[in-house]
């Protein structure tokens, strides 16, 4: 293994730069994908934040959403910011009828849980696996996560407010998602940990 | 950065100038599109649209009808933000800062301060730091972006010419900030105090733009986008998403001119792409040759 690990940004829509930035600074070759061949040959994909049924949309219309699942089942290590939340959960609430997910993670999510726009937040957070203190939690129109299966490890909840309690992180096995954004922030160490999954998976 | 370095605090706080600008980052590579009822926003979510602008006329109309044109019907905007999962905007006139504080108060997920709805100051823009809300502005030129980035917008977008169906404004205001911001880059410490007088701007954000090469803010095209090849073209003139307005619901098939605007945006720099989904779209809007257009009539001459 590399020790800089090849990892695409799902490039539909979306903040693309900030993870690949991001991504960068964790010593990582950030790629964008927009179709299934370039899918292949990656050590692990990130789906970005952005807006999640216009993600869905896109990828149902490019062929992308079926190689997604199926990369996603042989175990390709994926992290998903906020939309990337949403694609990730094996169920959602509040989403659209017809919205499809890629799924992965044994969760339940609620899109737009927090509110709209003006609900939107930056709160401190501990997120476990994360090293040096508290993560600053960048939350836009953000899910939450409802509840999870038994495989699926908690890394953080909402710390105080009105919707102190809510869960915001979770792992289940290679697999890793938040509500918020850490590609907003400047601080790495969300996409470092990701990347030291990406590393161990391939391992 | 002025976005970069908010003090860390341990309860949530709201409307911070990361989470105003970082909204608009969710947005980018997508299209917003102008909407006038529920049913119509319904088809723009279904065509992929990453947001609606929620207005009682498109500018197509309004040039039409005449008169003044104000915010909508708080009725109307409630409507389309009952239809839809995806963020809602809605206008303001320039300067109408009521007109904003009752837009917050609907809830509308960003407030357009625009040139297409009448100014109700020619003097002043609202001042945007007092909302919760985040703003978009439009810009013709650097300086002009960097004012309304200064009075607070949280993103910009070119003005365009509204409601013509003829992109060559637009064009000409990428280009323009475009190009703006590359002078910038070439230029030493010292002639960038010059560069701000000139530019009309403060002195940090040019300062910044300079450092970064592009704004503090995401960047959108609007004002004269009507086909699939309109949009990736202001893609490719770097442009970080578009604004459709009456090129949309003016056209004669608008869910499939709709999802062909979305699929073109997402793959501007794919020809194929672009040809593949510009069949069969039906009528594009007539649109009107904006040198014919009288110079009161120019909407990107409102503002300053």
């Amino acid at each position: 293994m590399p020790s800089t690990p090849v990892i695409g940004v799902l490039a539909l829509q979306g903040d693309v730069r900030e993870h690949a930035t991001a991504l960068a600074e964790a010593d990582a070759l950030a790629r964008p994908v927009r179709r299934p061949e370039e899918l292949d040959e990656l050590d692990g994909l990130v789906i970005p934040g952005g807006e999640s049924t216009t993600m869905s949309k896109l990828a149902v219309a490019f062929g992308l959403l079926g190689p997604l699942r199926e990369k996603v089942r042989e175990g390709l290590p994926v992290y998903g910011s906020c939309a990337g939340m949403i694609m990730l959960a094996d169920k959602i609430l509040d989403g659209r009828d017809d919205q499809e997910t890629v799924g992965g993670i044994d969760m339940t999510v609620r899109r737009n849980a927090f509110g709209r726009q003006n609900d939107s937040f930056e709160a401190m957070l501990d997120v476990e696996g994360v090293e040096g203190g508290p993560v600053q939690g960048v939350f836009i129109r953000a899910p939450w996560v409802e509840s999870v299966g038994a495989q699926v490890r908690v890394l953080a909840t909402v710390p105080s407010g009105p919707a102190a309690g809510h869960i915001v992180a979770v792992c289940q096995d290679n697999r890793l998602a938040t509500s918020f954004h850490p590609e907003l922030t400047g601080d790495h160490r969300v996409h470092a940990m990701f990347t030291d999954m990406v590393r161990s998976a391939a391992r | 950065m002025s976005s970069s370095s908010p003090t860390p605090s341990q309860s949530p706080e709201t409307g911070t100038a990361r989470v105003k600008r970082g909204m608009a980052e969710q947005l980018k590579g997508g299209v917003i599109m102008d909407v006038v009822t529920p049913e119509q926003a319904k088809i723009a979510e279904d065509a992929g649209a990453v947001a609606v602008m929620a207005l009682e006329r498109v500018p197509a109309d309004i040039r039409k009808d005449g008169g003044v044109a104000r915010m909508s019907d708080p009725d109307m905007i409630e409507g389309i933000i009952d239809a839809v999962s995806i963020p809602v905007m809605a206008k303001s006139r320039i300067g109408h800062f009521v007109e904003a504080q009752v837009l917050q108060a609907l809830g509308v997920d960003y407030i357009d301060e625009s040139e297409v709805l009448t100014p109700a100051d020619e003097v002043n823009h609202s001042d945007k730091w007092a909302f919760t809300t985040p703003f978009v502005c439009g810009a013709t030129n650097l300086g002009e972006a960097l004012r309304r980035i200064a009075e607070g917008a949280a993103m910009i977008r070119s003005k365009g010419e509204a409601g013509t169906g003829n992109v060559v404004e637009a064009v000409r205001h990428m280009r323009q900030i475009r190009a703006d911001i590359r002078r910038l880059s070439t230029l030493d410490e010292t002639e960038l105090f010059v560069a701000a007088k000139n530019l009309q701007a403060p002195y940090e954000l040019v300062k910044e733009v300079a450092t970064l090469g592009k704004l503090p803010v995401v960047l959108f095209s609007a004002g004269g986008v009507a086909t699939p090849a309109d949009a990736a073209l202001m893609m490719q003139l770097g442009a970080e998403g578009v604004f459709v307005g009456s090129g949309i619901f003016k056209s004669g098939d608008p869910a499939k001119r709709a999802a062909a605007v979305v699929k073109a945006t997402t793959f501007y720099d794919d020809p194929d792409v672009i040809a593949k989904v510009s069949r069969g779209l039906g009528e594009a809007m007539v649109g009107i040759n904006c040198d014919t257009l009288p110079e009161t009539e120019r909407y990107a001459n409102r503002g300053w």
